[in-house]
């Protein structure tokens, strides 16, 4: 192999500046995939656990038709294919203001929010149905009953599930530099251009990658240490 | 929106983009198909070392498995797209980077199942088939591994609908898939709502297939 390492291009010129770039708009992005995919997940998952038909259907058709298409085809349908559906104005605006950016935030957060709610389903269904009964003899109406007491102890029991989810749209939003939205494996691939030295950059970016993953399963451990409700961990599993 | 941009560029889509039939090196199924089959095979290999005994066959396992799963596919495929070349001298084509690429990132997953399926097998079997004279390999072959597999059929097939949504990514270094067929169509002809949403459809009814296979073969009491 006759390959001339030089990982100097790793902090002479542009490149730190441009993976720290792409570090901060992966964790944006990320960031608000990540509060869009847990607000339809439960939504989505609370839903398919009702009684109202209707709306277990619609639930059901979210979840299996967006997390059963690759993410790469959702990048392509909300960037390419939904904006000239829009008015003219609307169309500008967003183009004027990072379309890329908003599509890959869409797509990465619809998609990893029907995958969250089967974790959150499973969750659901993993507690007894007379709890749900006895919040109702109680004199909880149903509402209350989901957001003092199911939701509460199904959120605890899904963190090891959830935090998997959770890394997963994070290693997937590099999909998004398909879409030419300037993440942190968009800017290696950069360094890479730039430098000629594809090595060293992907060893950068890889490291970048590894490094935000280990940390978040490290917290994310901690927290479910902490929240944990004794006895109750080991049923999603069983179940 | 109009179906016709569909059904003008159908066979090229389906007959080339999806099925990879003709002349050309391309087809999503042609990919997914030996990415699966390789992929399980050195996920065996890979679960296996993993439960390993010796430490200098387990860590290096447990090494390669947390790498991987802590890493984007894309990043592996850029990976491969750029080291293959270096290493053999030769340029190989976007189908040998992309399988490689696959079947050394999907065996990361494919192992971690692996492992979780013989551990599910109670320590008592593999005691048995020691007394009755089986040796270590033979045990593994004809008693751990046969009871292992069914109970990792469900997750199994939820990893190979995962492998297969991820087929699409080969379509970034230039593979012509399903995905990078509907943009070649899409460059000529603009119809990108009509043209992505089709696509979508395709791949749903194949892995929404895959995943009603798998839940009725769940439900389906094991022989033993």
């Amino acid at each position: 192999m006759q390959y001339q390492f030089k990982w100097s291009v790793l902090w002479s010129g542009q490149s730190a500046g441009w993976l720290l770039q792409g570090l901060i708009t992966t964790l944006e992005l990320s960031a608000l995939a990540w509060i869009l995919a847990v607000c339809l997940g439960i939504l989505a998952g609370a839903l398919r656990t009702v009684t109202f038909a209707p709306l277990r259907a619609a639930a059901v058709f979210y979840v299996e038709f967006f997390r059963n298409v690759p993410l790469l085809v959702w990048m392509f349908f909300w960037y390419f294919g939904v904006p000239p559906l829009l008015p003219r104005v609307v169309q500008d605006w967003l183009f004027n203001h990072g379309a890329e950016f908003w599509a890959a935030v869409i797509a990465l957060g619809v998609y990893t929010g029907a995958r969250m709610s089967e974790v959150i389903r499973a969750g659901i269904l993993s507690i007894p149905r007379t709890q749900f009964e006895a919040s109702l003899a109680m004199g909880l109406t149903v509402g209350q009953a989901y957001r003092l007491i199911i939701l509460p102890i199904a959120l605890r029991l899904i963190v090891p599930p959830m935090t998997n989810e959770s890394l997963n749209l994070l290693k997937n939003s590099s999909v998004a530099l398909t879409i030419s939205v300037a993440e942190l494996t968009f800017q290696t691939r950069q360094v890479e251009t730039y430098t000629a030295k594809a090595i060293e950059a992907l060893t950068a970016g890889t490291l970048i990658y590894l490094v935000l993953c280990l940390g978040i399963a490290t917290v994310m451990s901690r927290l479910e240490r902490r929240f944990a409700i004794p006895g109750l961990i080991a049923r999603v599993g069983a179940g | 929106m109009s179906l016709e941009v569909i059904t003008s560029n159908f066979q090229f889509l389906i007959v080339q983009g999806f099925f990879g039939l003709g002349s050309f090196a391309g087809g999503t199924l042609r990919l997914a198909v030996p990415a699966i089959v390789l992929g399980f095979l050195l996920g065996i290999f890979v679960g296996l070392a993993r439960l390993a005994a010796v430490p200098w066959i387990r860590i290096p396992a447990t090494i390669y498995v947390e790498f991987f799963r802590g890493v984007p596919l894309v990043m592996v495929i850029f990976w491969m797209w750029f080291i293959i070349p270096q290493l053999l001298q030769i340029p190989l084509p976007e189908y040998g980077v992309a399988l490689t690429a696959f079947v050394i990132f999907e065996a990361a997953y494919f192992g971690e199942i692996v492992r979780a399926g013989v551990q599910s097998v109670s320590g008592g079997q593999v005691e048995a088939a020691r007394a009755l004279g089986l040796t270590g390999v033979q045990s593994m072959a004809y008693v751990i591994l046969p009871q292992a597999l069914r109970n990792m059929i469900p997750a199994l097939v939820t990893q190979m609908i995962v492998l297969f949504k991820d087929t699409s990514l080969a379509s970034i270094i230039g593979y012509v898939d399903l995905t990078k067929a509907a943009q070649i169509v899409n460059n000529r002809e603009i119809k990108p709502f009509e043209l992505y949403l089709f696509i979508a459809v395709v791949y749903w009814v194949c892995t929404y297939s895959m995943s009603r296979l798998a839940r009725r073969m769940e439900r389906r009491p094991s022989p033993v």
